[in-house]
């Protein structure tokens, strides 16, 4: 299927102009619990790229029939019933991802991207964009977790997928692992710098001062 | 019909309802047998790895039928009870929780690792931000530990959930639970710390609650069990 200007905007935009943390500044709270190590930002990411873009997809449908007064009850029901229906099928087939998401089973649900995303555009628009959209904002949330997650784990632990990087030579020299950054305050530092580099790069995000 | 009629909003959330509830235990009861399967093979899994075995899921089932040759529960006097030996997921030993409320005696595990018998102890505590558990694996004396595996729900990657790395793990092989005739238990301290009278272990650091919690379970989880270790130690001498 061709993406014609509009859906690639749709998809792209979260990427970097509309990225959900660093632009909507969306999402922070699991961007910070999770990215203590690599390998858990990963599969958070993952976790909220599939749920965000089919809860998009069937608020979406659901659209024209929803009455306004329990809207977010309505949301908040197809995203709990997603998360605990992946969570379920990932029981009995890889009972090893289940282990590490269960821990992030309910911040998926409390996630501000996801509601942000179902009300701003899934109730405004098709099944199909809204799904994109839910990937896009999915893996624009993603990569900001990866970043995070690779800095914190690499300078915090000296280790990166739990595989030690930073070679005993090094340790032996009088390095130590930076303690601070397993803690969450130094995720909400990397995420700050993140922003101004990205700030720094797009002079259309930057406010206007007289 | 108008979508912001009572009636109508009160229909819809009432369909939505049971369409989530139906679809959500349709779902688990589908599922439900291959789950149980996964959690008895990852239990399986745990009482190896505290006997220092690593087995992937295809080899869990083999290797502990393999090793495992007996599992019974005992009392809190440590004297086997009768009839609740058995090694299936299915017998008393197995399908014993610690922690709930009907329990009618602790599982004891008898495993054969080449010349050595060991006795495998469950065990049940608390850290930081939810329970955390494990299996002691215990030599035949009632005191010199053999093995251990941690396990926890919700504790702090990179701190509190360090308890089940072998780094961690590692360092209770070989330390005793009785000394000088009486149960002591290992300690859980501060790394550069030491106690003097009983055998212990640095703590994780940053994961200091946690490492309290394992210090706990390990005197009262395994301290329920006092009276059966003291007893295998007794015919040791």
């Amino acid at each position: 299927m061709a993406l014609s200007s509009k859906t690639k905007a749709v998809l792209l935009g979260p990427l970097s102009k509309n990225n959900p943390i660093i632009v909507q500044v969306l999402g922070i709270c699991s961007a910070l619990a999770v990215t203590s190590k690599l390998e858990p930002s990963l599969v958070m990411a993952i976790a909220v790229t599939i749920v965000t873009a089919f809860a998009n997809m069937i608020i979406s449908l659901l659209r024209k029939s929803i009455p306004n007064r329990i809207r977010i009850i309505v949301q908040l029901v197809v995203v709990a019933s997603l998360v605990t229906i992946v969570s379920e099928i990932l029981k009995a087939y890889s009972y090893d991802v289940n282990k590490q998401l269960s821990v992030f089973v309910g911040l998926i649900v409390t996630n501000c991207i996801l509601m942000g995303r179902l009300e701003a555009f899934a109730l405004g628009n098709g099944p199909w964009p809204s799904f994109l959209d839910g990937i896009g904002n999915g893996l624009g949330y993603g990569w900001i977790l990866v970043v995070v997650g690779f800095f914190r784990e690499l300078l915090g632990s000296g280790t990166l997928m739990n595989f030690q990087v930073i070679p005993d030579a090094l340790y032996e020299m009088g390095y130590e692992n930076n303690g601070l950054m397993v803690l969450a305050p130094m995720a909400l530092l990397l995420v700050g710098c993140i922003i101004w580099i990205h700030r720094a790069n797009n002079k259309e995000l930057q406010e206007e001062t007289n | 019909m108008n979508r912001e009629n009572s009636g109508y909003t009160i229909i819809y959330a009432a369909v939505m309802v049971i369409i989530v509830a139906l679809g959500l235990s349709f779902t688990h009861q589908v599922l439900n047998d291959k789950q149980t399967a996964n959690v008895n093979i990852d239990k399986m899994q745990q009482i190896l790895r505290s006997l220092n075995i690593d087995a992937s899921t295809d080899e869990a089932q083999a290797q502990y039928d393999a090793l495992v040759k007996n599992a019974y529960l005992v009392d809190n006097k440590g004297t086997k009870i009768e009839g609740t030996e058995g090694t299936t997921p299915n017998d008393p030993a197995f399908s014993t929780e610690l922690g709930s409320d009907d329990l009618q005696g602790l599982p004891v595990y008898e495993a054969q690792v080449g010349e050595t018998k060991v006795y495998v102890l469950p065990m049940r505590g608390a850290g930081l931000w939810g329970p955390i558990w494990g299996y002691l694996a215990v030599e035949a004396d009632g005191s010199t530990v053999y093995g251990s595996e941690f396990g926890h729900a919700s504790e702090t990657p990179g701190l509190g959930a360090e308890i089940v790395e072998p780094a961690f793990r590692s360092q209770f092989s070989g330390k005793e639970l009785i000394k000088e005739n009486e149960f002591r238990s290992i300690a859980v301290v501060k790394p550069g710390q030491s106690v003097a009278s009983r055998d212990y272990v640095d703590g994780i650091s940053g994961g200091t609650i946690t490492s309290k919690g394992v210090d706990a379970m390990l005197l009262n989880s395994i301290g329920d069990y006092e009276k059966f270790l003291m007893n295998l130690h007794a015919a040791q001498q």
